[in-house]
């Protein structure tokens, strides 16, 4: 009986003994405290199908044998040595692998300091310059409309017009800006950020819009009150508040371009090196193991580069 | 020190579209002064202040502080300050850096600005919550913070924004005293926005009851409360009685009505009893006259239980000439 009364009171904060429930209300109230887990069980179990689960399988085949022709069970550290093979000896030289790390990472930084500038400058204008709902809701769609093609084509449209005999190209000639056609545009370092830009600032865009919809315009105008130029205001209130969109859209662009292999092949001419691209070659080659290994390196790297994210922004108030 | 100047609005006008929300008001409030804007929602009390505060474009006439035309500067030129109706506080800063913010935008050095916020705090009795986070504090104790943070730039002039909604109405009566408190001390000019008329009598020393966008009346309480200029005042002040004598309209407050027993050599004019509400110190009693006008008697409690009066009964009311007033001529 007692149990009972301290269950009960547990339940219902406040309750009397009095209208204490019976046996059967008991029941279901305590498979209403199931059922939250039960409305989360779906997507637990596609997470766990889809996600959890190749990631496992990922980690036991990077502890694999592998030969050219077989592919064996095992606990092996090998792959992970392959991977960074002869990196120590040749320091302070760099070894491929680090080369491409580095390489990778030079995208990376070019495109986040860039998707961020462009993202910010977008997502501020949506949020404090436009003023009416409406505006803001059809901008916003407008922003969204290139994601109605796949993004390989948005890519290939981007050759017609840096091509040797593209457009930009016959514009520069043409006008006798250039005396002959410009060939750093395409299959480039710079044809890749531009296209990594084009493809993900969306990306930064509606999280930082997501973080600046939500301060009090009143803080804005405290600020004016303080004395505060535009640009003191936008450094001390509208981008301390808006980091937790900032980390998200940062998270965001720094995965998807460290992993990437399609866009750099595609838009590098396939002479460019990514750690996206040498675990695709060996994926081709069938060579699982040692993929898994250079996928786990990288998985780590991008979680480092998350962790250290966090660390400086509080994210979780966001979610 | 803060100098305390004078703000003269000329002829002040705000026009959204083609609504008027402030219509060409005219104004003088001395240096010093504690003054209440009074009115109900959308009579343009809250716009008049943003003006003021440079919060919002003058769209005709002027506002004039000290002896300059002030409506293009930015609120921090003008010497005025404002507390924001939901205090508007930095939630990413702590107490110490919200209250020294405006200090940190005019390039004042760290150590300084940290000095100069915590003798703010400890004006308000807060320096022991320096670091904590708004999100840390209660309502009253936000309050607080922000007044701390308007006038850590000495402002001449502080505009509150209905600075005592956010609060429950025991901590309301509390703070309430204190900005009076703090507007003696300081010397300088407050003015407040608010819908009450009880906190507008209790603070100001100069009431300017507003209704669509133009001043109705400004006086003190005392004039306010004796001598409304409108029926729209007098209604919206409370404690008087709007009725027609003799082809005019006039007031009478409802504590100089009296209630008697109707009986053979009874005076004044018969009313019947429609409800009777105990206050405590005294009883309002709903009457209504022979015309079927409603009519309010606030009688001391002692007076009204000296007879055995019941809703329904017929009694006698009656007033004292000179304690009518005539609103007609404006109305």
């Amino acid at each position: 009986m007692l149990r009972d009364a301290a269950l009960s009171a547990e339940a219902i904060p406040g309750e009397t003994a009095r209208d204490r429930p019976r046996a059967g209300a008991m029941a279901s109230r305590r498979a209403g405290a199931l059922a939250p887990y039960w409305q989360a069980a779906p997507m637990a179990l596609v997470f766990l199908l889809f996600f959890v689960l190749p990631l496992l399988v990922t980690l036991i085949v990077s502890f694999w044998n592998y030969t050219e022709y077989s592919i064996e069970p095992a606990f092996t550290l090998d792959n992970y040595r392959e991977v960074f093979d002869g990196c120590l000896a040749d320091l302070p030289g760099l070894c491929t692998t680090f080369k491409t790390y580095l390489s990778t990472l030079k995208f990376c930084l070019i495109v986040w300091a860039s998707t961020l500038l462009i993202g910010f400058t977008v997502a501020y204008f949506l949020a404090f310059h436009v003023r009416t709902m409406t505006m803001q809701i059809v901008l916003f769609l407008l922003c969204t409309i290139p994601f109605w093609t796949s993004n390989v084509i948005r890519m290939i449209s981007w050759i017609p017009l840096l091509g040797r005999n593209g457009l930009i190209n016959q514009a520069l000639v043409g006008t006798g800006l250039a005396g002959s056609p410009q060939e750093w545009l395409l299959y480039s370092d710079f044809s890749v950020v531009l296209a990594f830009v084009h493809l993900y600032t969306l990306f930064m865009v509606v999280p930082i819009f997501n973080s600046m919809m939500r301060i009090d315009r009143a803080l804005v105008e405290a600020a004016y009150d303080s004395g505060a130029s535009g640009w003191q205001t936008l450094w001390n209130v509208v981008i301390p508040l808006s980091k937790p969109g900032i980390a998200i859209g940062s998270i965001f662009v720094i995965t998807i371009v460290m992993g990437d292999f399609v866009t750099i092949g595609v838009m590098g001419g396939q002479q460019i090196a990514s750690i996206g691209k040498i675990i695709n070659v060996q994926v081709n080659y069938l060579q699982f193991p040692i993929a898994a290994a250079n996928a786990v390196v990288l998985l780590v790297l991008v979680l480092l580069i998350i962790w250290a994210l966090t660390r400086m922004i509080d994210i979780r108030k966001e979610l | 020190m803060p100098k305390a100047v004078d703000l003269e609005l000329a002829s002040l006008t705000k026009r959204y579209g083609d609504t008027l929300a402030v219509d060409a008001i005219a104004l003088k409030i001395r240096a010093g002064t504690y003054c209440c804007l009074l009115g109900p929602s959308g009579c343009g009390k809250t716009t008049t202040l943003r003006m003021i505060a440079g919060h919002e474009s003058v769209s005709d006439g002027d506002i004039v502080i000290g002896s300059e035309v002030v409506n293009d500067q930015p609120p921090a030129a003008r010497g005025t300050a404002m507390m924001f109706q939901s205090y508007a506080l930095f939630p990413h800063l702590n107490v110490r850096d919200n209250v020294a913010f405006s200090l940190k935008m005019r390039g004042i050095a760290k150590s300084e600005r940290h000095a100069r916020a915590q003798h703010m705090l400890s004006l308000v009795a807060m320096q022991a919550y320096a670091l904590r986070l708004p999100s840390q504090l209660s309502g009253g104790q936000q309050q607080r913070v922000a007044l701390a943070r308007a006038l850590v730039t000495d402002p001449s002039i502080l505009l509150l924004d209905e600075p005592l909604s956010a609060l429950d109405p025991f901590l309301r009566i509390k703070v309430r005293a204190e900005l009076k408190r703090f507007q003696r001390e300081l010397g300088i000019t407050f003015i407040h926005v608010t819908h009450s008329q009880e906190e507008a009598m209790a603070l100001a020393d100069l009431i300017v009851v507003m209704n669509n966008g133009t001043i109705e009346q400004a006086g003190t309480p005392r004039e306010i409360f004796n001598e409304p200029r409108t029926e729209f005042v007098a209604r919206f002040i409370g404690g008087h009685n709007v009725i027609p004598i003799n082809g005019r309209t006039v007031t009478i407050r409802s504590d100089r009505v009296a209630v008697l027993p109707d009986g053979a050599e009874a005076k004044g004019r018969p009313a019947r009893i429609a409800a009777i509400e105990y206050q405590g110190a005294a009883v309002l009693v709903s009457l209504t006259l022979d015309e079927g006008l409603p009519l309010a008697a606030l009688v001391p409690e002692r007076v009204f239980y000296q007879h055995a009066f019941e809703p329904g009964q017929t009694v006698r009311v009656r007033w004292q000439q000179g304690d009518l007033h005539d609103v007609s001529a404006a109305a």
